[in-house]
């Protein structure tokens, strides 16, 4: 007997499967890798086993109010690993989420005042878009603003909003920007124009902000004469590789460590500087596990005199992620709240564990979030935590100088 | 129920704000705005009491700032009715000019429910909440923090809030116009395609209203931004440094041993 | 009373005379001055008569009972006022921007055709005119302005004016409602309290104070931490309340709790004026705050510019090794 709450759940499922890459989610043969893979899947009353599960054949209303639609952080394990190829973080999780905020389900409050502060200001910190280009202040290095002055570069550099924003990020920036003049790149920046790009998993499931930002963007790369877009930003670079295409705003995007990587040989005879240090790398999930590249960074910490690299356990696909994504950045309440926990704690132990001094990563949410897990633990003496573009630059010499 | 809600757009404090050379007011242009957080609740509590009772929602603004957007979020979260007055001028009526002017379009609502924001934060000539009483002939109270149904359909409950987290709880006779401080849950979240459902498919309806005359009651001789003078003492350094600081201050006035 | 009179409009809270109230008599006393004129407060209620002391710095108080008057209901209230200043034609009425303030006076500005000015911080007589400075947008702009008409209305935010030093003629003036009142469509039901067991955040010394700067109820626990070393209890601005990450009997401000501790450690509050009415008595005040422009360092003697989530941790850290904890 079908009720009218299963014809809600199969129609779900349903229309998933009409969305693009979305068929898969029909072949489900209920493995349960993806819940045993899961960091948070113990503590999740539904893990993607189980939402599958329940909307084929249950209470899509039970499914939508429960809190695990809002305790995935985007880590990507689930789909890595399914045989079946379901894309479970990209599609599955931002489509309950947006059904469930259909319906008017309450969603968490950090969450919901980030969702208002993009939509309001273009970035997530609710900051004014004028202070976009604070990062940019007595800056040594020429910063062509394309929106002051458009000209012809071959690197559209996407900043970011916490690269732009957030203090403990601003030094990276700017190193950023020194090590790619160095490098003789003709680099530009949107300025206070610039926008979220709104992340992959359609923007942790408000689909329509994110349909927002596309056309914002859209419209504004349309402007300007470039390349390539970098970003330092994984997030931003899968949704620019691979959901930005599907509305047919299609460029060639590279993760920085991808773009440094390629200029290794160019790079190689600047890093002068020695920098000791016993440094582990935190493989970021979007651009490691997901995308595959996992070499790139590598190439970049090697090539630093004085550092030696030691692997985490659980590495390149396996690595455990930092809690940041999807949401995870204004979520960690909600989820420990209902049982799960800061995963930045669990890995911060981890990366302590293998002996190093440093914990090198490549994404922005990730510095602050194991730098405050380094804290809580009470590692802050026995490792920091860097960019590797902060390694780069200290042995480029290209680092803050010091103010008096 | 007919519930009105009067929404309106206040100077966004996240920037700076800019004093015109005359002094005189506010140099908007630059500036950016959004919905005056009072009103949100407002809009809020409406729909709150639309929930509970089937009452129907009309939200009336003037056409000022980000006010489309506003609306239609509103639209979106379930209002029954939108309705913008035309604007020109680049800075807002007067509280009393616009009490007279919203009046007019709820008197054609025929609403026996008027909820407005308490205070807006550029208000300096009078509050509007409390205006729109007199201007309507409908009694009013303010600085509300919760409605509920009353017992019969005439009546509604309200909380008025008053220092050291005490409540007085009033019986409002309707119909009413209630300044509202907070409603009884925060704004609700409307995701976005549903605020560009409201779009496309919601229609604001313009109503014109003609400006009264109204003599300002006061002359601004001057608008300043306050002094820098008396401020704190600033404390630099690494977090470390600035916490050993505060530790020595606390010691010296005997606050830490 | 003359067209040189002042009338305060006084309030009680919970059975004792409001702060608001002898600040008021405070600021009618000095306008008083200049204008040669008196100042009369007049104070609605069951027994006002017991509030005669406390108003001594008046020249003349106005005590009006009326059962209709012993909770505050629009409807009575204005009719009172509204006879009493018409028949009185003082040059100012002088409101606090309270909770009965914010409704009666704007409505008697409409009855009386009188002009009403909110915001107040400071005020003079000039001429036949008064001159007046307020603070809106959230305390960030100033304004001056220029009043001619009278009686003019001025909303006066609480903390502006020193209670007045010196005692007036003090005649009390006991009488009845001087116009029929009815009860109106708006009635006071009853009083709500707030739940008691919890924390009286305005008997306390020390207290860390939290805004929007904490970001995430996550990030609580820190600030539970750092007011434990400290020996305090935590207290909140509005946002963090009505998030429910406190209740509302840790609300300091306008509309929660006025304290006064030795130590208020307030972070991550922009320091608005309705958060400032409820801390301005504090001893020792220390800010944090992202923003440099924040109003908060105004009533501050130390800031701090920084991030509350770094700060935090390291100044329970440093706390804990003087106290050996």
């Amino acid at each position: 007997m079908s009720t009218k709450q299963d014809e809600a759940g199969t129609n779900f499922v349903t229309e998933l499967a009409e969305t693009p890459d979305g068929e898969a989610v029909l072949t489900c043969m209920q493995c349960g890798i993806c819940s045993g893979s899961c960091p948070l899947g113990e503590a999740m009353e539904y893990p993607p086993r189980k939402i599958i599960l329940e909307s084929r054949y249950g209470n899509l209303d039970k499914l939508l109010a429960s809190p695990s639609v809002w305790m995935c952080v985007g880590c990507y394990i689930c789909s890595f690993r399914c045989p079946r190829e379901i894309e479970l973080t990209d599609i599955l999780w931002p489509a309950l989420r947006d059904a469930a905020m259909q319906k008017d389900m309450p969603i968490p409050t950090e969450l919901q005042e980030t969702f208002q502060n993009i939509y309001k200001y273009g970035n997530s910190l609710g900051q004014s878009p004028r202070q976009r280009l604070n990062w940019a202040k007595d800056l040594d290095v020429t910063v062509r603003d394309l929106s002051k002055d458009p000209q012809p570069v071959e690197v559209l550099w996407l900043v970011g909003c916490y690269p732009s924003y957030y203090p403990r990020n601003q030094v990276v920036t700017r190193a950023f920007a020194r090590i790619m003049t160095a490098l003789g790149v003709r680099w530009g920046i949107l300025g206070a124009k610039e926008k979220s790009v709104g992340e992959c998993e359609g923007l942790f499931g408000e689909a329509g902000l994110f349909d927002m930002l596309m056309e914002n963007n859209k419209d504004l790369f349309e402007r300007y004469q470039f390349e390539k877009i970098v970003t330092l930003d994984p997030h931003s670079f899968r949704a620019l590789q691979r959901f930005y295409p599907q509305y047919g705003v299609n460029y060639p995007v590279e993760h920085y460590t991808t773009f440094l990587a390629e200029r290794i040989e160019q790079l190689r005879p600047m890093l002068n500087g020695t920098v000791e240090a016993t440094v582990t790398y935190h493989d970021n999930c979007c651009a490691g596990r997901r995308c595959r590249s996992f070499d790139s960074p590598r190439t970049l910490l090697e090539a630093i005199p004085g550092v030696a690299l030691v692997e985490m356990a659980r590495n390149r696909e396996n690595a455990l992620c930092c809690g940041g994504g999807a949401g995870g950045m204004w979520l960690d309440s909600h989820i420990t709240e209902h049982g799960g926990h800061r995963l930045s704690d669990e890995r911060i132990r981890e990366a302590a564990d293998t002996g190093a001094d440093t914990l090198a990563v490549s994404c922005p949410y990730e510095l602050s979030r194991f730098e405050d897990s380094a804290k809580v633990a009470g590692l802050e003496n026995q490792l920091v935590v860097r960019d590797i573009i902060e390694l780069l630059a200290a042995s480029m010499e290209l680092g803050e100088k010091e103010t008096s | 129920m007919k519930i009105a809600v009067v929404v309106r757009q206040v100077p966004d404090l996240i920037e700076p704000l800019e004093i015109a050379e005359s002094e005189m007011e506010l140099d908007l242009d630059g500036a950016s705005f959004l919905v005056n957080e009072t009103d949100d609740h407002a809009v809020e509590q409406a729909i709150l009491l639309k929930e509970a009772t089937g009452a129907s929602v009309t939200v009336v603004a003037l056409d000022f700032g980000d006010v489309d957007d506003t609306l239609y979020a509103a639209a979106a979260k379930g209002t029954d009715q939108i309705i913008k007055i035309p604007w020109e001028e680049e800075t807002p009526p007067s509280p009393q000019a616009a009490a007279a002017m919203y009046a007019q379009v709820i008197k054609g609502i025929e609403a026996d429910l008027v909820l407005v924001g308490t205070y807006a934060h550029d208000e300096l000539e009078g509050v509007l909440a409390p205006l729109l009483g007199p201007a309507l002939e409908m009694p009013y109270v303010g600085v509300i923090r919760g409605i509920q149904p009353g017992d019969d359909p005439s009546s509604i409950r309200a909380f008025k809030e008053f220092p050291g987290a005490v409540m007085a709880q009033m019986n409002v006779g309707l119909p009413a116009v209630l300044g509202i401080l907070a409603a009884e849950q925060p704004p609700r979240y409307v995701p976005v395609s549903r605020i560009r459902a409201a779009m496309k498919s919601a229609e604001i309806e313009e109503q014109e209203v003609p400006l009264p005359a109204i003599e300002p009651a006061l002359t601004v001789e001057r608008m300043y931004l306050p002094e820098a003078g008396e401020r704190a003492e600033m404390l630099e350094g690494s977090e470390e440094e600035v916490a050993q600081r505060i530790v020595q201050i606390l010691q010296e006035k005997g606050l830490v041993k | 009373m003359s067209a040189q009179d002042i009338l305060v409009v006084a309030e009680t809270n919970q059975d004792a005379l409001a702060d608001i109230t002898l600040e008021l008599l405070g600021a009618a006393r000095g306008l008083a001055s200049s204008t040669g004129g008196q100042v009369v407060v007049v104070i609605l209620g069951q027994n006002g008569a017991q509030h005669a002391q406390a108003l001594s710095a008046a020249d003349r108080i106005m005590v009006i009972d009326d059962a209709q008057l012993a909770a505050y209901s629009p409807g009575p209230y204005l009719a009172v006022l509204q006879s009493v200043i018409e028949s009185e034609s003082p040059r100012a009425v002088l409101v606090g921007s309270t909770t009965i303030g914010l409704d009666v006076a704007p409505m008697l500005g409409a009855r009386l055709n009188a002009p009403v000015v909110c915001g107040c911080q400071a005020m003079a007589a000039e001429g036949d005119a008064l001159k007046v400075t307020s603070s809106i947008c959230a305390g960030k702009i100033l304004v001056d302005v220029r009043v001619e008409r009278s009686p003019a209305i001025l909303l006066v935010l609480p903390g502006s004016f020193q209670p007045a030093e010196q005692p007036g003629q003090a005649q009390v003036e006991t009488k009845p409602s001087p116009v029929p009142l009815e009860a109106g469509q708006i009635q006071f039901q009853e009083m709500i309290l707030p739940e008691a067991g919890d924390v009286d955040i305005t008997s306390q010394d020390v207290l860390v104070a939290v805004g929007r700067g904490i970001q995430q109820e996550d990030n609580m626990e820190m600030a539970e931490e750092l007011a434990r070393a400290l020996g305090g209890e935590l207290a909140a601005s509005r946002p963090i309340v009505d998030q429910g990450w406190l209740p509302t009997t840790r609300q300091v401000g306008k509309s929660g709790m006025v304290v006064k501790p030795k130590l208020y450690l307030v972070l991550g509050v922009s320091g608005a004026p309705e958060h400032q009415e409820g801390m301005k008595g504090a001893g020792l005040v220390i800010a944090v705050n992202t923003d440099p422009t924040a109003p908060i360092f105004d009533v501050a003697q130390f800031g701090v510019e920084m991030d509350i989530l770094d700060l935090m941790p390291a100044l329970t850290e440093a706390i804990n090794a003087v106290r050996g904890g």
